[in-house]
């Protein structure tokens, strides 16, 4: 259809008309007409979100996105429009490209043992009856310890003189060395990040298998005397939505919130120590006083964490069978 | 197919010392269809669930069969269950609600096919078998949990309320429904409701139950004829039996100081069972005192006190009624009970026509 002049002065009176009654307003179906006095009103009660948002979240994004294209003088002294020079340093490094692989391997690891000791531990504390809510309490309650504490707590376990942990290795003949062992910090990263984020799944697998009705289950219990097949074919896909859900809430978790752990345990150690994009962002930009190479960095994670929840949505949502 | 047998059964849950259900004996035929009705809370449904497995058994003995069920997991006990909610797996499609059981079971493709395909066919299911129960309405999906009991061709079906969560009329048709269909497949039911209008319609023999033991076993007429206690007679039949305090002076039963009909003689005070249909209203007889009238169309209940006690009456008649009306009885339709025990008393009655009027 092509645009006619006609046509367009139509577009804008529609338009205009459409303003106008927004402004007044007024809409067409009085049943969705506002029931505000004056048009800014809804405005003013949206106000302090909207504040929150832009200040907090549009503003340094936008910040984030025009310093990548700059070189940034250490001293604040002025910048230097590069281009895409940023983004290009950042995907031709191999610092930065064997940081995005640990990232990728610590996001899946965690990310799986977080979801699969969850999803178990709500399986087997939904069929505990006696102490039930004891035994709730004490697995949820790690939920309300603060991720640095938490790293803190870790790094106890872990502490190369007088951790547990490290002397059970001892034991086994293994000497672990958290801080300077590459793979050894990363075991200490994935097993403190992964205990952090047990509770969050349990409370919501928990629930998701409460909602399961009884009577589906007692169907399943006459339908088939194996308990792993009523779980796979029955109470499996009932907590899908869950499941789901827990899936990218968890891996934004390991992505972006297990820094306060990473930061605990890595910070002011002398070796090559395993971390991830988030953290490398803050590494190069505070401490290596490089704003636009972090700048650059952070805007490449926020595409790839973007384009990640889109293919999940796309192609995982499409199973999941909301009741 | 096969016959089920409860000899002794009772249930006491841990921590209690009061028996949820207590000294069942319940002999049922191949074929039979058997009603557990009784109030709420008086245990129908944990004796159902006894016999499907899905409650342990603490006392007694329950056979399928030749079996001895006792100690089976629900799926080896070759039952089929009808749950109050359908508890359809709401992720699965119709086909797939039907069929997984048989597939459990590593029954042929082509076999479950076959079955599907047949209860599909006999509840006129065929056009929803890809649907989700979701996209189905409250008697399709009541439909479709008969349809997954039928195709797994049990030894006894058991329906727990399968009727409560559907509208009035729509009971009434999955009712006569289950009824064909059980007569049909000719397979032993267990069947438990609160509703004595389904009990007396489905049963072949009904068991009303009372605070979890058995007060009477029996044919559905004979139940409503012959009531074994006051509670049986209160709960069977609609408008309530009224149930009045009497006692016998000169061979004659006398309510509230009135002479009702005459039917022997018996020591001490009994209670008197009046069946709504059974009372007249006429020129003389016992004087009534009318509270109000509920007209059903074909005829109406008058609700009302001898004394101080409440009586219902069925009467045909269209006529206004005074504030105070006769009510007479045939003598061979009262229902004596003893006051203490509750139990029925059926020795001294005898019967008299009654004068004319």
């Amino acid at each position: 259809m092509t645009d006619t002049p006609l046509r367009i002065i139509e577009t804008e009176r529609t338009l205009l008309a459409r303003f106008r009654e927004w402004w007044s307003g007024e809409t067409a179906n009085p049943v969705k007409r506002v029931q505000f006095d004056r048009p800014l009103t809804p405005w003013l009660f949206i106000l302090p979100q909207m504040a929150v948002v832009v200040i907090f979240f549009y503003w340094p994004s936008v910040q984030a996105v025009t310093s990548s294209f700059y070189i940034e003088d250490p001293f604040g002294f002025g910048s230097t429009f590069v281009g895409l020079e940023n983004y290009q340093d950042a995907l031709n490094s191999s610092e930065y490209m064997s940081t995005a692989a640990f990232t990728a391997f610590f996001c899946i690891t965690v990310t799986a043992l977080a979801l699969g000791l969850g999803l178990l531990l709500a399986v087997k504390a939904d069929k505990v009856i006696r102490g039930a809510e004891t035994y709730k309490t004490l697995l949820i309650s790690v939920y309300a310890i603060a991720p640095p504490v938490a790293g803190l707590i870790g790094m106890m376990f872990f502490d190369m003189h007088m951790g547990p942990f490290t002397q059970i290795a001892g034991w086994f003949g293994y000497e672990l060395k958290v801080g300077i062992n590459y793979w050894d910090t990363a075991i200490a990263l994935i097993t403190i990040s992964v205990w952090k984020q047990i509770p969050y799944n349990f409370i919501f697998f928990l629930s998701g298998l409460q909602s399961v009705p009884v009577s589906v289950r007692e169907a399943a219990l006459i339908d088939t005397k194996s308990g792993w097949r009523r779980f796979k074919d029955v109470t499996l896909p009932l907590l899908a939505p869950t499941a789901f859900f827990l899936l990218i809430i968890n891996i934004t978790y390991t992505m972006f919130d297990t820094f306060p752990i990473i930061d605990v345990i890595v910070k002011d150690k002398p070796a090559n120590n395993p971390m991830t994009l988030v953290y490398k962002v803050y590494l190069d930009g505070f401490k290596g006083n490089d704003i636009g190479g972090s700048s650059a960095q952070s805007v490449i994670l926020m595409v790839v964490v973007a384009l990640l929840t889109v293919l999940q949505f796309r192609f995982l949502e499409r199973r999941v069978h909301y009741g | 197919m096969a016959h089920l047998s409860l000899k002794n059964v009772g249930k006491t849950y841990g921590g209690s010392n009061q028996a949820a259900v207590a000294g069942v004996d319940i002999e049922i035929a191949d074929g039979e269809f058997i009603v557990l009705v009784g109030p709420s809370g008086c245990g129908k449904s944990t004796l159902l669930r006894m016999v499907a497995g899905l409650e342990t058994v603490t006392d007694g003995e329950i056979r399928i069969g030749d079996r001895v069920v006792n100690q089976l997991d629900p799926a080896e006990r070759d039952i089929a269950m009808v749950f109050q909610n359908y508890a359809l797996y709401p992720h699965m499609s119709v086909r797939d609600n039907m069929a997984y059981g048989l597939k459990n079971r590593k029954t042929p493709k082509a076999e479950i096919e076959a079955r599907v395909a047949e209860a599909a066919r006999m509840l006129e299911l065929g056009p929803y078998l890809d649907r989700k129960p979701r996209a189905l309405s409250g008697g399709q999906r009541q439909r479709v949990a008969m349809g997954r009991a039928i195709v797994r061709q049990p030894a006894a079906f058991l329906f727990d309320e399968p009727l409560s969560n559907l509208d009035a009329k729509l009971r009434v048709t999955m009712r006569m429904e289950i009824r064909r269909l059980q007569k049909r497949l000719g397979t032993t039911s267990l069947y438990v409701t609160h509703d004595q209008l389904e009990a007396m319609t489905l049963a072949d023999r009904l068991v009303v139950l009372n605070g979890g033991r058995v007060e009477q076993i029996g044919a559905p007429l004979e139940v409503y004829r012959k009531p074994a206690s006051t509670f049986v007679a209160a709960f069977i039949g609609s408008p309530a039996m009224s149930l009045l305090d009497a006692r016998f002076e000169n061979g004659q039963v006398m309510v509230d100081g009135h002479a009702l009909a005459p039917v022997g003689n018996a020591p001490g005070p009994v209670t008197l069972g009046l069946r709504a249909e059974d009372l007249r209203i006429t020129s003389t007889g016992v004087p009534m005192r009318v509270d109000y009238v509920e007209e059903l169309g074909a005829h109406r209940i008058v609700h009302g006190a001898i004394g101080d006690q409440p009586v219902a009456v069925v009467d045909n008649g269209g006529a206004a009624l005074a504030e105070t009306v006769h009510v007479l009885v045939d003598p061979a339709k009262l229902h004596l009970f003893e006051t203490s025990t509750g139990r029925r008393m059926d020795t001294r009655i005898q019967a008299e026509a009654v004068p004319a009027q």
